[in-house]
């Protein structure tokens, strides 16, 4: 039957993917809420202007932060959604790793130039 | 091998029990995550310009743009909660030979959740 | 009005069976019986009822009657329950629809080909892999309270198989280790006596592995003995991760 032969194929970048995940994980459940709460609420209520959200994004900690939040749950969510696709009975695209992880990988670029050019 | 009947789980499984609805529920959240992940790459490449990021503060400011907020932070919520209960689980602690109480480990991982929160909150808004 | 005790006694249990005869039928069907209701018997009681009254060509696999050996696990209006330890009156009068356990091959009727968790079962050496052997001349390995309660609760898995059958990433893809395998897996590697967490790994961690583990969590919540096997894989995948990045600092170490 099916299942007997367990391939032993080494699969080196797994441990990595899963511990980016669970970084990212981490980052969005804690520190995601808030954020929107800034960009939204806070927003809406007057509380942040539009000068001071600026300076917020431009901040040499501000731009760190949103740097790795963006990245990290860049990372969570392509591990998350690729592992979700094979759930949902695509397993045609979500076991394409390296599309999923490739992007989350580009976007980490195009995010750390952003951020730099500021 | 003699003749056998295959069941298939059908493609909307997840509908079919209340727990894997949740599951199902909890793992989409992986979509507003990083939907509000490239949404603050878009904040960050308009912060270059102050006319350009003057345009996309409006658009914070819009019904549309508190509508689309509430849907994302209704749907982080449920991620965060759902993350920080499933934390003890991963993270199994011991001391002193006895093991912590896995509703501590999810108890401080709730408080610091609420002081990250707060602390960010502080440092935007004083 | 709420009907009292005695009316509903006086209903019978009405029980919908699965039925797969492979020689004589090519679609299963399921088959309505109808039995005298006693507050105490389990499913597995009125099983044996219709065996042995009503339709002894009825077949389904059961030994202990207490919760033990693991054998007479089946679907109980869609849950994967251990028939000896699930009370009729649970579902009384309402109709129990019985079916297989879910996600294996029916042999026949109730009965499923349990092959596939037999021949996976082996390959994560569910067993102590010492690293130091030694003769029996030179005694028992010892072990403290704490030592045993690391990996007690992983240790009291009877092999039902009903975590595979609330397992939907093994009902999309039976490749899939599984639930008990993998935990047995961490509960060997748990043990301050077992020294083959390196060896197990190559099965542990392979495509087949932890790593296709989504944490849906329906096993745990289904183990008759709570074992927890999706707290066991989780705990495995951090374990064999901190050991990747240990390794990808300390090569060669």
């Amino acid at each position: 039957m099916a299942g007997v032969e367990v391939t032993a194929e080494s699969r080196p970048a797994t441990p990595l993917w899963w511990l980016l995940f669970s970084a990212g994980g981490v980052m969005s459940a804690f520190f995601m809420p808030v954020t929107v709460f800034l960009t939204s609420i806070a927003v809406a209520a007057d509380w942040l202007d539009e000068e001071e959200l600026l300076d917020a994004v431009r901040h040499p900690l501000g731009r760190a932060y949103l740097f790795l939040l963006v990245s990290l749950s860049l990372f969570h969510g392509a591990h998350r959604f690729r592992y979700a696709l094979v759930d949902l009975g695509l397993p045609w695209l979500g076991r394409r790793a390296w599309l999923f992880y490739g992007l989350a990988t580009i976007g980490t670029v195009v995010c750390g130039w952003f951020v730099l050019r500021l | 091998m003699d003749r056998h009947y295959v069941r298939k789980l059908p493609a909307m499984w997840w509908l079919r029990k209340r727990t894997y609805l949740v599951f199902m529920l909890r793992e989409l959240t992986s979509v507003f995550v990083v939907a509000y992940a490239l949404f603050l790459m878009v904040v960050i490449w308009r912060a270059d310009d102050p006319g350009s990021f003057s345009g996309l503060f409006d658009a914070l400011d819009s019904p549309v743009g508190l509508v689309l907020h509430a849907i994302v932070l209704a749907a982080l919520l449920f991620h965060s909660i759902t993350w920080i209960n499933l934390t003890p689980k991963v993270l199994v602690l011991w001391r002193d030979d006895e093991q912590v109480d896995p509703r501590l480990i999810a108890g401080a991982n709730y408080l610091g959740w609420a002081v990250a929160s707060a602390v960010l909150a502080w440092l935007v808004l004083k | 009005m709420a009907p009292t005790d005695s009316d509903l006694s006086g209903r019978p249990v009405v029980m919908d069976v699965f039925r797969f005869l492979p020689d004589e039928e090519t679609e299963p069907r399921f088959q309505r019986y109808e039995i005298p209701y006693r507050d105490d018997d389990v499913v597995l009681d009125a099983l044996n009822h219709i065996k042995a009254e009503v339709d002894a060509t009825l077949s389904f696999r059961w030994a202990c009657r207490m919760g033990v050996c693991g054998s007479c696990g089946m679907m109980v209006n869609g849950e994967p329950r251990l028939t000896c330890e699930t009370f009729v009156n649970e579902f009384h009068p309402e109709p129990i629809r019985i079916e297989p356990l879910a996600h294996f091959p029916v042999a026949r009727d109730l009965v499923i080909n349990m092959e596939d968790f037999m021949d996976k079962l082996p390959t994560v050496k569910p067993w102590l892999v010492p690293a130091d052997p030694k003769p029996i001349e030179e005694g028992e390995f010892l072990q403290s309270p704490a030592q045993l309660a690391a990996y007690k609760r992983f240790s009291m898995c009877i092999n039902c198989m009903l975590c595979y059958s609330a397992c939907p990433v093994y009902g999309l893809d039976e490749t899939f280790i599984g639930p008990a395998a993998l935990a047995l897996a961490q509960r060997y590697n748990l043990d301050s006596r077992d020294g083959g967490k390196a060896e197990r790994a190559n099965v542990v961690t392979s495509h087949e592995g932890i790593w296709e583990c989504t944490y849906v969590g329906d096993c745990t919540r289904v183990c008759p003995k709570e074992v927890d096997p999706a707290g066991a894989i989780q705990m495995a995948k951090l374990s064999y991760a901190t050991d990747w990045v240990k390794s990808m600092l300390l090569p060669g170490g």
